[in-house]
Parts: structure tokens; C-alpha cells; sequence
């Protein structure tokens, strides 16, 4: 059983270049990803799961360059009271995060944790991210597990008084960066997590999350800046039983992201969130995978989807609820929708429903238009110039996503972002 | 205040004459009233005053003040003082009903060299305006129209007028849909503005309205032209014999 030619070539060419870390518990489990990956192959073009995506750029060796924005401007988040956890080009930086303590959470660097003889996250790593292989098949994650450079590892047990921000910098043109993250969530526990920065000029990141009866994740990141950076990322959740897990994207420029979430409900009443908002113009390439399996009673799921897109800019969402037998009273939302704000940009979607309980609700819808005349014309005869109300329509369509943000000030950072990318536009 | 010579105006996309020499003006202080048949060409007059994408105009002209309409963006007849209440308000999900108001009344104000209104005097302003209206705080707070009954998004549109003081008004049948006590309202929040400034043109198919909304002049249009213009006794008239002798007798 071999792979096709083309694709063993190239997956040997990528891997080649990179070399995998020894030592501690999580070696085993490295091997094992490594054998997952040379046994898929990376993604090709002609992939049916990369139908809409190149994955050249992400398969080259050599990660093709990628400027550093003049940075102006605050950065997300900024003004907020949390744990700060810095990453420079994929690698940690001590000087520049805080002290990796906080009640409620303990947080090891993964290199760190590996050498620890007895640790929890034994059992963890690149254990979700090896169920998420089924039934489709995620090749750069399980390259990430096996060659992943740093990373944290999050146990929450209590209820942290502020959020864990993981920042990621970017500052050099050629940075390749391979990050993996495991986040643990306690019985009863509840955090929040923030993600933020261009990261690398090419970025693989996984982070594997598993939360436990009752616990709740707020997950809240925005990608941005750089615009020449290209990031793979992956999150695999599992649920427990009445837990939460909401998670929020926002994405503002980059040629090329490939975000993949896939989600497990495997404990009953719980509920799972995953929504985006991006906006993009030019080259920008962004696309939203996301896979929901419902595999108990009672669960909810809502995927919410907007992008906004100019000047040729292309929006994929492949978008999947899997309802397994006996998940009876399935509530299952799926909403993907795109803004075209010329006739150049594109968007392209996927949105599926495969379903194997006969008590369930699941309801789906995908659009793309454009603005509507007759709310633009209603404005401005109100005396609201055309640019203003351009953007005032923009955010209204962007709303529904950013509504998933449950903390009022998180959402007004996001925002006020998206408010300064579209007025610098205008 | 507004003078309409001769206006004419075909749909962009299709060759359809609509409006065919509109003759009309309307002096401040006034209120003219416009009655005709469905279809007669009311609304597309209202829509190209305001600016409305679709039309075009093929001859004449249309003055407000000295300031010639045609030439102007919608936002900027708007700033120059020029409202429409719409026959069919839009529904706009997911902007606020006070921030469109803020935004537009401060859009204005900004695009006439006046500083913008501070947010609590804004808030007051449209809270005491809202009240005389009858609109709850709840309906200022919800999307722009979204969820609104017929009649809330007529009373709605007389709320815009009166924070955006214009000084032409045209209201587009902002009586149909309404109960006989909204109509009093949205009649009383009319009247409230009547000034020697500004000037009104109200187009509705009722007499009822216009018991409330005294007329100065009344219009009758047919097929694109005001076809007789004349006082209060024309409304009548059309309520108690509908168009056929009007047009019989123009024709
Ligand atoms: N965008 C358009 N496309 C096609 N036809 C149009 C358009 N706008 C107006 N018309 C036509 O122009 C004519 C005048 O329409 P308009 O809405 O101005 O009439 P009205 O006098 O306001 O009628 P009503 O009393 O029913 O409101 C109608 O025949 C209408 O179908
Ligand atoms: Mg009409």
C-alpha cells in the first residue's frame, strides 16, 4: 500500500528538513505521528479536502518569505488583564511573557513537561489529534505532533481570574514555526484563552483540547497583520458531558490560512460554538474547515461563518455536522456566509450534514451576495455617506459571528479592529 | 423651497417612461399633498428627489433652496435638508436603531460645518422625541425596522424626520398601515414640525391623513404628470368619487 509517487516525494522533501525532538514521554508519541504522516502523505492538489485550498506553498521546504508589517498601532487584546505567554517565530520567550503562574491554571512549556517523568499530558498528546485523523484525514497535524518545536501545556483546574494570552510575533522574513499546544480542562473549571499575531512567516499550530464534564473554554484568537504570513492550524476538542467550548476566530489579511477545527461531543448536554469573522482583500486566501461529531444526547453545536471579501480575495468553509447513532436531540447550526464586496473575490463552499439519529435537529444554510442596495440607499438618504454606511452594513453582516464572543470587551477589541480595517480602506 | 420643472425620468434598465414633465413647488411654510391611481408615478418621483440608484433623468430639473437635487449624492441631499419618509421603510438586521440615528443624525450635522451632538444630549433628544411618538425604548434598541410592525416602522420614519429636523419632508404614504390612533400621532408629530421654514409633500391615497395634515395645496397625478392641482376640496372629491371624472376631464 503505497502512496502515489508525487505525494511520497513531497512528503519526504518536507519532512526531510525537519528533525524530530528526542527525549521524555513524548517521544513515543512523536514516532507515532511521524509514522501517521508518512503513511497519509502531506495534502496535494488534487486532494478532495484540499479541493479549494493550495497546499503547495505550505509543502515547500523552504517557507517562501513573508515581510514584517511596520507595526502600528495597538496590538489585540492589548489593554486587557492576562497571563501573557510569548512566542517569537515559534519559539517561547521568557523575557517577554509572564510568569507562568496563575491560580486556577498550571502551565508547563512542553519541552519542559517532556523531561518530567510523571506528567498528565503523557496521555494526552497527540491523542485527540489521532481520533480527529477519522474519517478525514488531517496530514499537517500529525506532522505537527511529530515535529513540533514548543508549545504550552494548560491544566486548568479552578477558575483563573484573567485569560491565558498566547502571543505569537513574528520577526523574521523566513521563520518556519511548529507549535502544539494541549489544554486540559478540569471537572468544573473555566478559562479563557487568547490567541494573537502573525506567529511566523510560515506557521503549523495545533492544540489539542479536552474538557472535562462541566468545564468550560472560551477560546478567542485573532490572526493578523503580516499579510504575506501562512499558517495551518488545527483544533481538536473533546467534550465532556454539560461542558462548553466556545471558540471565535477573527481574521484579517493573509495569503494563505488554512484553519481546521474538529470538534467530539462525547458527553452529553454539552454544547460547542466554533464561529469566524475574516476580512480580506487581495490576495488573501482563508479558509474554514470545520468537522462536528455528535456522538451523545442532547448536545448543541452552532458553526457560524462571515467573511468579507474584496479585490479577489477567495473564502472557502468546508463545513461538516456528523451525527452518530443514539445522538438523539442533536441540535445542530451551521451558518456560512460571504460578503463580496466586488465581483473579483470568491467564495467557495462546503457545508454537509451526515446524520445517523432520526430524533435530531440540524438545520444548515450557505449564501454570498453582495451589499444590499436598498439598505445602502436607506441610509444615505438618512445623510449617512456612502463609505460610512458601506461599513455600518459590513459589520451588521459581520455581527452574528462576533456575537458569539461572550465577553463584552473582547468583543469591542474585535470590534474596533474590524472597524479600522474597513475605514482604512474606504 | 422645492421646484420641480418638467421633470422626466426613465428606468435605467429598461426604455419605460415614468414620471413625463412633473411640474410642481412646493414654498416654505407649506404643505402640499399628492394624490393619484397606483402606479402613477408618486413613489419613483419621491425616490428620484432622494437619489435613489435606477433612474434617470431625461429632462428638467429639481431645486431645493437654490441647491440643485440632480447633481447631489443621496447623503448630501440629505444634509442640505431633504427627507423621504419611505412607503416601504428597509429592514436593516444587525445595525442598531441608535446608532443609525446617532450616526446619521451626526453624519449630517459633520457635513453642514456643526459639531457632532454629544451622546447624552443625543440620548435625551431621542428619548423625548420617542415618547411623543409613542416608540418604547425597547423598539430603539432593536435592528433598524427588523421585527417592526407595519405601523412601528411608519412611526419609526416620523422619529428619523424629527431628529433630523429636514427642511423638505416628503412622506410617502406614512399613513397606510396605521390605526386610526398611530395615524393621530404620526399626524400630531407632522404637525409638530410644521414651521414657516419648512415645506412638506405628502403623498397618500386617504383623505383621513389629510383631516389631520391640513393641505395647503392638493395634487392629483396621472401616468407620470400632475394632471390638477387645487385646495383642500380636491382630496374630497377623490374620496367621494374616486379618479374617474378627474382624469375624464384632463384627458
Ligand atoms: N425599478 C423599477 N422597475 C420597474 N418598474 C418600475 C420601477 N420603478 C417604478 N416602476 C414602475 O413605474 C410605475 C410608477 O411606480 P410608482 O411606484 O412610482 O407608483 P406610485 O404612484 O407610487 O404607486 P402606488 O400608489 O401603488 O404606490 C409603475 O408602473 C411601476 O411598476
Ligand atoms: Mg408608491
Amino acid at each position: 500500500m503505497g502512496l502515489p509517487e508525487r505525494k511520497r516525494t513531497a512528503t519526504e522533501a518536507r519532512l526531510a528538513g525537519l528533525t524530530l525532538p528526542t527525549g521524555g514521554w513524548a517521544e513515543p508519541a512523536r514516532r507515532d505521528a511521524l509514522s501517521r504522516v508518512t503513511a497519509m502523505g502531506l495534502p496535494q492538489r488534487r486532494d478532495e479536502y484540499w479541493k479549494y485550498t493550495r497546499p503547495d506553498s505550505l509543502l515547500d521546504p523552504e517557507p517562501p518569505r513573508a515581510a514584517l508589517l511596520e507595526q502600528g498601532g495597538e496590538l489585540v487584546f492589548e489593554s486587557m488583564d492576562r497571563l501573557k505567554i510569548v512566542f517569537v517565530d515559534g519559539v517561547f520567550d521568557p523575557e517577554a511573557s509572564d510568569a507562568l503562574e496563575l491560580e486556577g491554571v498550571t502551565i508547563d512549556r512542553l519541552a519542559d513537561a517532556r523531561d518530567a517523568d510523571i506528567h498528565w499530558a503523557k496521555d494526552f498528546y497527540g491523542v485527540l489529534e489521532a481520533r480527529g485523523q477519522t474519517p478525514v484525514e488531517r496530514p499537517f497535524a500529525a506532522m505537527n505532533t511529530a515535529f513540533a518545536t514548543d508549545g504550552v501545556i494548560i491544566h486548568v483546574t479552578g477558575k483563573p481570574s484573567k485569560p491565558i494570552s498566547l502571543i505569537y510575533i513574528h520577526r523574521s522574513e523566513h521563520s518556519d514555526a511548529i507549535l502544539h499546544h494541549v489544554v486540559r480542562v478540569d471537572r468544573d473549571a473555566e478559562a479563557t484563552i487568547l490567541e494573537n499575531g502573525p506567529a511566523a512567516a510560515r506557521f503549523n499550530k495545533c492544540m489539542e483540547i479536552d474538557i472535562a464534564d462541566g468545564g468550560i473554554l472560551h477560546h478567542v484568537r485573532a490572526q493578523g497583520r503580516d499579510h504575506e504570513r501562512r499558517a495551518v492550524t488545527h483544533v481538536f476538542a473533546r467534550l465532556g458531558r454539560d461542558s462548553v467550548f466556545k471558540s471565535f476566530t477573527l481574521s484579517v489579511n493573509g495569503v494563505l490560512t488554512r484553519n481546521e477545527c474538529v470538534i467530539e461531543l462525547t458527553g452529553d448536554d454539552a454544547i460547542a460554538h466554533v464561529a469566524g469573522a475574516c476580512v480580506g482583500d487581495g490576495d488573501f486566501h482563508h479558509d474554514d474547515t470545520v468537522f462536528v461529531t455528535h456522538d451523545a444526547v442532547n448536545c448543541e453545536s452552532r458553526q457560524v461563518f462571515k467573511k468579507v471579501l474584496r479585490n479577489g480575495a477567495t473564502g472557502v468553509f468546508q463545513g461538516k455536522i456528523l451525527v452518530k447513532e443514539g445522538a438523539q436531540k442533536t441540535d445542530g447550526y451551521q451558518i456560512s456566509q460571504s460578503l463580496l464586496l466586488d465581483e473579483d473575490s470568491q467564495f467557495l463552499a462546503k457545508p454537509e450534514l451526515e446524520i445517523y439519529a432520526d430524533d435530531v435537529a440540524c438545520s444548515h444554510g450557505s449564501t454570498s451576495g453582495a451589499i444590499d442596495e436598498d439598505a445602502l440607499f436607506y441610509l444615505r438618504s438618512r445623510g449617512v455617506p456612502h463609505g460610512t454606511a458601506t461599513d455600518l452594513l459590513t459589520l451588521a453582516f459581520l455581527a452574528e459571528a462576533v456575537q458569539e464572543v461572550e465577553d463584552e470587551a473582547l468583543a469591542k477589541d474585535i470590534i474596533s479592529r474590524l472597524e479600522n480595517w474597513l475605514a482604512r480602506r474606504r | 423651497m422645492l421646484e420641480i420643472k418638467d421633470l422626466n425620468v426613465k428606468l435605467e434598465e429598461e426604455d419605460k417612461e415614468i414620471l413625463k414633465g412633473v411640474n410642481l413647488s412646493v414654498e416654505a411654510g407649506k404643505v402640499h399633498a399628492i394624490m393619484g391611481p397606483n402606479g402613477s408615478g408618486k413613489s419613483t418621483l419621491s425616490y428620484v428627489l432622494s437619489g435613489k440608484d435606477g433612474y434617470e433623468v431625461t429632462g428638467g430639473s429639481a431645486v431645493m433652496d437654490g441647491v440643485d437635487l440632480l447633481e447631489l449624492e443621496p447623503e448630501e441631499r440629505a444634509a442640505a435638508g431633504l427627507f423621504l419618509a419611505f412607503q416601504y421603510p428597509v429592514e436593516i438586521p444587525g445595525v442598531g436603531n441608535m446608532t443609525f440615528l446617532r450616526t446619521a443624525v451626526n453624519a449630517q450635522r459633520k457635513a453642514r460645518g456643526q459639531d457632532e451632538m454629544s451622546a447624552a444630549d443625543f440620548l435625551k433628544l431621542v428619548r423625548a422625541r420617542a415618547k411623543e411618538l409613542k416608540i418604547d425604548a425597547e423598539m430603539l434598541k432593536r435592528p433598524v425596522n427588523v421585527g417592526f410592525s407595519g405601523g412601528e416602522k411608519k412611526r419609526n420614519e416620523i422619529l428619523q424626520m424629527a431628529m433630523l429636523e429636514p427642511k423638505m419632508c416628503i412622506l410617502d404614504e406614512t399613513d397606510s398601515g396605521l390605526d386610526v390612533d398611530a395615524m393621530k400621532l404620526v399626524a400630531d408629530g407632522v404637525n409638530a414640525l410644521r414651521s414657516e421654514g419648512r415645506g412638506f409633500l405628502v403623498i397618500t391615497h386617504y383623505q383621513r391623513l389629510l383631516d389631520h395634515i391640513k393641505p395647503d395645496v392638493v395634487h392629483i397625478m396621472a401616468d407620470g404628470r400632475i394632471v390638477k392641482s387645487g385646495g383642500p376640496e380636491l382630496a374630497l372629491e377623490v374620496e367621494n368619487n374616486g379618479y374617474a371624472d378627474i382624469l375624464a376631464e384632463v384627458a
